[in-house]
C-alpha cells in the first residue's frame, strides 16, 4: 500500500452559535487526521460526535473557525480536490422532479466532460438500471440510497466520502453496498466511512479514528486497535449435567435440555471437550469471543 | 458550463411547477378580461385592452418572478440537494448565477406566452400592433430581471414566506419612489433635502422601466430614457447579485 496522504486534516476546530445570545457551542475541537492512499477509514463516533461536521468542513459545506484540509496535496475547496472526490451524504436528498438519468446527467455536467462514468453503467452498477427513465419521487429509500451512490462514483474519484452509507438499506442492499465499497479499494481507491455503526468499520476498514465529543480520542490499524486474544470461550452443551462442568465457568442459560455455559479458560476447552466425550454429552456449539471494536469503542466513550 | 447545467435544472424545476401553470392560466383569464373590460368602458378600446393587458402582463410576471425566486436558494437548503451539489466542482457564485438565469430563462418563456394571448387579443380587436408594445415587453422583461435578483437575495438567507413580503415590498416601494422625486423638487435646499435625495438614491425605482403610457397612448420614447432605464435596470440587478454573492459566498449549510 502506498503511503501517499490523500485527505490531511490539521487542527480542525469549528464552533455554531446557538440560542438568541449567540452563545458559542464547539462542535470540532482540533481534529487532525490523515487517510493514506488505498486504504478504507473508519470514522467513528457516537451520535453527534461531530463526524458529519467534519466531512462538511472538507466538502466545503461549513467554514472551519481554524485549521487546514488537503485533498491529495490541495486546498479542499480548490476545484482540483473536488475533480477528484465523490461524496454520499447520509439520507441523501435530490431533485425530485428528475428522473435518475437526468439527475446523473445534470450532475456529470459539473465535471470534465471526459471524465465522467457513463451513465447506464453506474445505475447497473447499483443495480438500478430499470429505474433509469422514473421520477425520483416515485423513488424508495433504499433506492435514493442507491442513486446517491452512482452520483458518488459519477467522475470516477479517488477519494470516496461516505456518510453513513449504509443506513436505511435491507440487510441484502447493505452486502451488494459493502461489496461496491471493497471493490473502490481493489481498484486503489481511497474511502473515507463515517459511520457509527461498529458492525460496518469492522468488517471493511484498514484504519479508523474514533470521535467523540469533538475529538479524535484513538486512532490506528484494526489490528492494534483490537486486541485478538480471546477472552472467553461460549459452549452450547446438552445431555450432560451442567453443575459437572460449573468448575470451568458459569452457566449462563439453560433451554430445554441446552445450557450455555462461558468459559473463561482458554487452556480449558480441551478438558472440558474431553469430559463432555466421556459423558456422552453432545457439543452444539463452541464460539471463543475475542474483544471486539464495540468493546472497545464503548470504553473509550465512558472513559470520555 | 457549469452556469448552464444549474441554469437547465433550474429551468426544468420551474416548468414541472405547477404553480408556474396556475399562474399563467391567471395571467391569460386576466388577458382575455382586459378585452371584456373594454366592451364595458367608454373610450377608445384599443387603450383599455392595453392599459390592462400591459398591467396584467407586469403584475404575473412578477408574481411568477417571486414565488419562485424566493423558494431558488432555500429550497436546495431545505431539501439538502446543495449538499452534494456544492460538492462537485462548482463554486458558489456559479451555483447562484445558475439559479438566476435558470429562472431568467423561464420567465422569458412565461412573457413570450403571455405575450403572444396578448397580441392575439389585440390583432383580434384592432387588427394592428406597434413597435412600442415589444419596448414596453422587453422593459418588464428588464424590471423581473431585477426583482428576481432581490428575491434570490432573500433566498439565500430568508424562508419562502418571509422572502415573497420583502420582495413584494421592494417591488411596491419601487413603484411609489417617484414620489419621493416629486417631494424632492418642491423642498427647499438644505439637510432635509439632501438626506431625501440620499434615501431616493438608495431606493428602487421601479417606474423607470414602465413605458405603458408611451405604448398606450403612443408618445415618443426619448433615447435618453432608454438608455437610462436600460443601464439602471443592469447595473440594479447586477448590484444585487453581487449582494447575494457576498451573503451566500460564507454560508454554513448546518
Amino acid at each position: 500500500m502506498s503511503e501517499a496522504k490523500v485527505l490531511e486534516i490539521k487542527d480542525l476546530h469549528k464552533s455554531f452559535k446557538s440560542g438568541f445570545l449567540g452563545k458559542k457551542i464547539k462542535i470540532l475541537k482540533g481534529i487532525s487526521l490523515e487517510v493514506k492512499q488505498g486504504e478504507i477509514f473508519g470514522y467513528l463516533g457516537p451520535n453527534g460526535a461531530g463526524k458529519t461536521s467534519t466531512l462538511k468542513c472538507i466538502l466545503g459545506l461549513i467554514f472551519p473557525d481554524k485549521g487546514r484540509i488537503n485533498i491529495f496535496g490541495f486546498d479542499h475547496l480548490s476545484t482540483k480536490a473536488k475533480q477528484k472526490i465523490g461524496f454520499l451524504p447520509e439520507n441523501p436528498y435530490f431533485y425530485d422532479y428528475l428522473t435518475a438519468s437526468e439527475f446523473l446527467n445534470f450532475y456529470s455536467q459539473l465535471f470534465q466532460k471526459q471524465k465522467t462514468e457513463n451513465i447506464d453503467d453506474l445505475l447497473k452498477l447499483v443495480g438500478i438500471e430499470k429505474s433509469g427513465n422514473t421520477q425520483l419521487r416515485k423513488f424508495s429509500k433504499g433506492m435514493l440510497q442507491r442513486l446517491a451512490l452512482a452520483q458518488t462514483l459519477l467522475n470516477d474519484p479517488e477519494l470516496v466520502l461516505l456518510d453513513e452509507p449504509l443506513g436505511g438499506l435491507d440487510p441484502i442492499g447493505r452486502k451488494e453496498i459493502r461489496d461496491i465499497i471493497l471493490k473502490l479499494k481493489q481498484k486503489g481507491k481511497t474511502v473515507f466511512l463515517s459511520s457509527h455503526i461498529l458492525q460496518d468499520i469492522e468488517m471493511i476498514c484498514d484504519r479508523v479514528a474514533v470521535l467523540v465529543n469533538g475529538e479524535v480520542i484513538n486512532q490506528g490499524r484494526l489490528e492494534d486497535l483490537v486486541s485478538q486474544e480471546i477472552l472467553f470461550t461460549e459452549m452450547t452443551v446438552s445431555q450432560i449435567n451442567p453443575r459437572e462442568l460449573e468448575k470451568f465457568g458459569k452457566t449462563l442459560t439453560q433451554y430445554g435440555n441446552r445450557s450455555l455455559i462461558k468459559i473463561y479458560d482458554p487452556d480449558k476447552v480441551q478438558e472440558i471437550l474431553q469430559i463432555i466425550d466421556e459423558k456422552k454429552g453432545k457439543v452444539h456449539s463452541l464460539v471463543p469471543r475475542t474483544q471486539t471494536l464495540e468493546d472497545i469503542f464503548v470504553g473509550m466513550v465512558k472513559q470520555k | 458550463m457549469k452556469i448552464r447545467a444549474v441554469a437547465f435544472n433550474t429551468f426544468k424545476e420551474a416548468i414541472r411547477d405547477r404553480v408556474l401553470y396556475l399562474l399563467l392560466f391567471f395571467a391569460a383569464a386576466s388577458l382575455i378580461f382586459s378585452r371584456i373590460l373594454a366592451l364595458l368602458t367608454v373610450g377608445d378600446k384599443t387603450k383599455i385592452i392595453m392599459d390592462a393587458g400591459l398591467a396584467s402582463i407586469s403584475l404575473f410576471g412578477v408574481l411568477m418572478a417571486i414565488l419562485m425566486g424566493t423558494g431558488l436558494v432555500y429550497k436546495e437548503i431545505d431539501k439538502k440537494t446543495v449538499y452534494t451539489l456544492l460538492s462537485k466542482p462548482i463554486n458558489r457564485l456559479q451555483f447562484l448565477l445558475g439559479k438566476f438565469f435558470g429562472l431568467m430563462t423561464t420567465l422569458f418563456i412565461m412573457l413570450g406566452v403571455m405575450s403572444l394571448i396578448f397580441i392575439i387579443i389585440l390583432l383580434l380587436h384592432s387588427g394592428q400592433i406597434t413597435w412600442k408594445f415589444f419596448v414596453s415587453i422587453a422593459f418588464i422583461y428588464l424590471e423581473l430581471g431585477l426583482i428576481t435578483s432581490v428575491a434570490l437575495l432573500f433566498s439565500c438567507f430568508s424562508t419562502p414566506i418571509l422572502s415573497s413580503i420583502f420582495s413584494l415590498s421592494f417591488y411596491l416601494i419601487g413603484h411609489l419612489s417617484w414620489g419621493i422625486e416629486t417631494l424632492i423638487k418642491k423642498m427647499k435646499p438644505g439637510v432635509t433635502k439632501f438626506l431625501t435625495q440620499v434615501v431616493y438614491t438608495l431606493l428602487p425605482d421601479l417606474e423607470n422601466f414602465n413605458f405603458k403610457t408611451e405604448v398606450v397612448h403612443n408618445l415618443p420614447i426619448p433615447p435618453k430614457i432608454f438608455l437610462f432605464s436600460f443601464f439602471y435596470g443592469i447595473i440594479y440587478t447586477f448590484f444585487i447579485l453581487v449582494l447575494s454573492m457576498l451573503v451566500f459566498r460564507r454560508r454554513d449549510f448546518i
